[in-house]
């Protein structure tokens, strides 16, 4: 019982760096594609990034929720001890969010250029700080308590810069794959092969630096280092690897879809291979045994997952079908009847008609049969203790929604089409 | 590493700065409780008008329902984002509070990523699926957003009211051992009212925000279509709402009083337990017997005083009796201003045309927002010095990690900056005229 947690931990991990990471590489190639001559370039980047990031965010909270509910201690000794890069990743984030938000009300070159940059020190910071809090975790250096660690070294050492600088690149390689097939999909072959090379620079980029990171960890994470160097460890890196090398390949042939698919399993293949190589330790002396929350806990929290994935996964292969398939791209035909009604522009509005005349009676019936319930419900729960006082509270708020729609639609009594 | 050592090793810090900290701690909640509010009721606004549009045909509610959805997204976007923060700060700022409970409130925050994860999804369909997808269908994207508002407030709340009435577990060594978690967090007694009174709270505060902007452009002379279906949809939500609050305060005033005495007697800064304790309304008289008759409905009840705990146990009563009394004040101003709306709307089927009360309304805006503020500070700092009532103190909580004043002043950066940014935004949106809400392939 005590390890599902943290496969789903690792599993959300997974997918944040993968979807997440997406969205945070895209600011970086916005970066890279300033000025005038690539506002295509951006606006693409935009456009295919704006639905799904707040979805790829929550990975992150997903994340965070499970460890401090089912790992308590250990989520927070890492959260005390390396608060200044877990800090550095949430500022990051709020500049990101706000990026977002002020990309719909831009209207100049200028103001686009500064809120492009604003994104793309966001996409720098937040990858590699979280890079650098695995790194800090992965070689060893949170001990177990409130803030036990160094603040400095644990987070700035060979490890952490190594992943973190990893974490960066694997973001931006991702962006691209994932742009690159968005582009093509539109027909928008340029953008596509602009994509294209930006996937196989960081995929090298990527590539070279992970190729150096066995010397790394020898020198700074001996653990880890023997963790990946034999047995699962090492399958899981060698898969990693050479799910790596397929996705560039495909890349190379423009083949976006399956690439993505290959780069999400290098990513999963080396996060396993990281938890394979820890096990059963989470942090120094304090095995994932030790660290997990009781049963009930336990099997609250996964009685509480199961039930969200039936409601999330059908909602999330919802969105990006619709993504995907280029629902939301800008001058599709529309459906059968979308908009059929209504469709007057703002000058043929009907005039200001003034106020409606006193005394229609047809839509005050409503009114006072909610306002009614309303104010009964209200008595209730005024005189009464519970449980009749759970009664009252249900009247009282259906009858105020219900009073909300009455009232509001007052007007359209006598108004009209 | 044996149980007991690990308790010891988040037993008590040394941290110079646990009032920053906490500081730090209140200003993130006030930056993302406004914004909250409008995640929670803008989706049931903005599903109205488009409901209304696919009712009556009238364009001006599409119009209303397109320019509003890309807002909410604005704001959502900044919801997202500060409460990220504050998910970061209960590992940051409260390790001993995590590390020792994390295990039983932490389903709460399981939820309540489920919730979002639907929010943001639903969102992000609705506000990109304008003329996308059949009206119908459009439409009905719409309701799980207000669900997931409704589910996110409820499991996050049940956190707060856990805090407050804690129960479902018991202390060994440090350690909380025999945990039920679903009891703990929703069986609380403390999570009907909080919830309630939020969530009612969202729809004061969004509509009478929404309706102080557009009131300024009334009082400008703007009486466009557009501008009074705005205002009927958020001054009615704001209406309904103010008077049922007065009703669940009262319900929340109970339930302090039987559960949290002490919280109850800063109110008033009553010292003495006393029968038929009377309440002094500042600046005004004292009202005999009125306390007494407010937290359990009957004059002659005997109130609990501050001094039924040694001094260390009570919260900073000046604080906590101020935003009382703000709230309170606020919320019976509030409620009158409804009443003249509802009075206008029903009676004489139109908006009220008094520039004084258009004055009033665009102080509404803020001042709920100042009530919605001062409501949370005095469930917060009314539950100090404890962090988890009764159980462990908010010393105990605190990280040992230096830096806290560091990183409290950069967030305040951020968050001005943020705030200039979502202001901005809001201008520039409101600034773009009608027509480009009107769909092209009209
Ligand atoms: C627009 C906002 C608003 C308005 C008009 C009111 N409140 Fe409130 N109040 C809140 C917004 C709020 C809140 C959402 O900020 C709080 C914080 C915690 C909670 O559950 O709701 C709150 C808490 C809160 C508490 C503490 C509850 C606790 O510690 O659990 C009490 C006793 C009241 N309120 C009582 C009232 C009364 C008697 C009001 C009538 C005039 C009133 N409130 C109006
Ligand atoms: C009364 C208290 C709270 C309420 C009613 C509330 C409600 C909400 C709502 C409705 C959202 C959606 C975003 C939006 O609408 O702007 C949101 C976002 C968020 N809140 Fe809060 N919240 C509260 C307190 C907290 C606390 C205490 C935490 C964490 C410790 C938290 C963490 C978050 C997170 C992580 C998000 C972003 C979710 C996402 O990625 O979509 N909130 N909150
Ligand atoms: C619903 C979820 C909430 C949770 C889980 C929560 C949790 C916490 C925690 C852990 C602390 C720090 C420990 C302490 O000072 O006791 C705190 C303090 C505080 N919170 Fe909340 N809070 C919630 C909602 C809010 C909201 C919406 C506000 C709005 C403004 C707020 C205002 C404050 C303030 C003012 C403090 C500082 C109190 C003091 O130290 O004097 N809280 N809260």
């Amino acid at each position: 019982m005590a390890e599902i947690p943290i496969l789903l931990i690792l599993a959300g991990l997974a997918l944040y760096t993968v979807l997440g990471g997406a969205d945070f590489g895209a600011g970086l190639w916005e970066l890279t594609a300033r000025g005038e001559r690539n506002t295509a370039l951006r606006d693409h980047t935009h456009r295919a990034m704006a639905p799904v990031w707040e979805a790829n965010h929550v990975w992150l909270i997903f994340a965070l929720t499970m460890c401090w509910t089912c790992y308590p201690e250990a989520f927070t000794s890492i959260a005390s001890t390396l608060s200044i890069p877990l800090f550095v990743a949430a500022v990051g984030i709020i500049m990101r969010g706000a990026a977002y938000a002020l990309r719909a009300g831009v209207s100049s070159p200028r103001e686009e250029g500064t809120i492009s940059l604003l994104f793309a020190l966001s996409s720098l910071l937040t990858p590699f700080a979280l890079g650098a809090v695995v790194g800090g975790i992965a070689s060893g250096r949170v001990p177990v308590g409130n803030a036990q660690g160094d603040e400095i070294t644990s987070w700035l050492n060979g490890t952490s810069l190594l992943i973190g600088t990893l974490a960066v690149v694997t973001s931006a390689y991702l962006a691209a794959v994932y742009l690159a097939g968005d582009a093509r999909r539109m027909g928008s072959d340029e953008v596509a092969d602009a994509f294209r090379r930006r996937a196989l620079l960081a995929g090298v980029v990527a590539g070279a630096i992970a190729a150096a990171g066995p010397f790394v960890l020898n020198a700074d994470a001996p653990g880890l280092y023997d963790g990946l160097t034999g047995g699962a460890g090492l399958a899981a890196l060698l898969a990693s690897a050479a799910a790596g090398l397929v996705a560039l390949a495909l890349v190379a042939n423009r083949r976006y879809e399956p690439a993505r698919v290959a780069a999400a399993a290098a990513v999963v293949a080396i996060v396993a291979g990281w938890g394979i190589a820890q096990q059963p330790e989470i942090l120094p002396g304090l095995t994932i045994e030790q660290a997990a929350a009781g049963d009930a806990t336990i099997a609250a929290v996964l009685i509480g997952f199961t039930a969200g994935m039936l409601i999330l996964l059908p909602s999330l292969a919802y969105l990006f079908r619709l993504v995907l398939t280029g629902r939301f791209d800008p001058a599709v035909p529309l459906p059968e009847g979308a908009d059929a009604r209504g469709s007057g522009i703002v000058g043929d509005l009907p005039d200001e008609r003034g106020d409606a005349p006193v005394g229609a009676a047809a839509g005050l019936r409503p009114v006072l049969g909610a306002g009614a319930v309303t104010a009964l419900g209200a008595a209730v729960t005024f005189f009464s203790d519970a449980p009749l006082r759970s009664v009252g509270v249900a009247a009282m708020l259906l009858g105020a929604a219900a009073c909300f729609v009455a009232v509001a639609s007052l007007d359209d009594a006598e108004a009209g089409p | 590493m044996p149980l007991d050592l690990i308790a010891a090793a988040f037993g008590p810090v040394q941290q110079d700065y646990l009032l920053e900290a906490r500081q730090m701690q209140a200003m993130s909640f006030m930056v993302h409780i406004p914004l909250v509010c409008f995640g929670v009721a803008f989706p049931a606004f903005v599903v109205f008008a488009e409901w209304r549009h696919l009712r009556t045909g009238d364009p001006v509610y599409r119009t209303l329902a397109r320019r509003w959805s890309k807002v909410m997204l604005a704001l959502f976007a900044v919801g997202v984002v500060t409460g990220t923060i504050l998910s970061f700060e209960l590992g940051l700022l409260w390790p001993g509070f995590t590390a020792a409970f994390g295990d039983v409130f932490g389903l709460g925050f399981t939820l309540e990523a489920f919730s979002f994860f639907i929010e943001a999804i639903f969102i992000a369909i609705y506000v990109y699926g304008w003329d996308r997808l059949s009206p119908r269908a459009h439409l009905l994207t719409g309701i799980p957003v207000i669900v997931a508002g409704i589910t996110g407030s409820f499991f996050v709340i049940s956190v707060n009211a856990w805090m407050n009435s804690p129960s479902g577990f018991r202390v060994e060594n440090g350690q909380a051992v025999d945990i039920e978690p679903w009891g703990a967090l929703f069986g609380n007694d403390y999570l009907a009212h909080e919830v309630v009174h939020m969530y009612v709270a969202a729809y004061i505060v969004a509509g009478f925000v929404l309706a102080a902007v557009y009131g300024w452009q009334w009082l400008k002379g703007n009486r466009e279509r557009y501008v009074r279906a705005a205002l009927t949809i958020s001054l009615t939500a704001a209406a309904i709402a103010a008077p049922v609050q007065l009703i669940v305060g009262d319900w929340a005033a109970r339930t302090v009083a039987q559960e949290q005495p002490v919280k109850l007697a800063s109110f008033e800064n009553l010292e003495q337990t006393t029968k038929g304790a009377s309440f002094s309304i500042p600046g005004g008289p004292e009202i005999p017997n009125l306390l007494s008759l407010l937290a359990f409905h009957d004059p002659d009840a005997t109130v609990t005083g501050l001094d039924s705990v040694p001094p260390d146990d009570r919260p900073p009563v000046g604080i906590v009796r101020a935003s009382f009394l703000t709230m309170v004040g606020i919320g019976t101003l509030l409620a009158a201003l409804a009443a003249c709306v509802l009075y206008v709307r029903v009676r004489k089927r139109r908006l009220p045309e008094s520039r004084w009360f258009w004055r009033a309304t665009i102080a509404a805006g803020p001042l709920s927002v100042v009530a919605l503020i001062a409501g949370w500070v005095t469930t917060e700092v009314g539950r100090q010095p404890w962090v988890v009532y009764g159980v462990m103190r908010t010393e105990e909580a605190v990280t040992g990690a230096g830096g806290v004043p560091v990183g409290y002043a950069t967030l305040a950066l951020v968050y001005l900056a943020t705030l200039a940014a979502v202001v901005w935004i809001l201008r520039r949106l409101a600034a773009r005229p009608l027509e480009e809400d009107v769909p092209a392939h009209g």
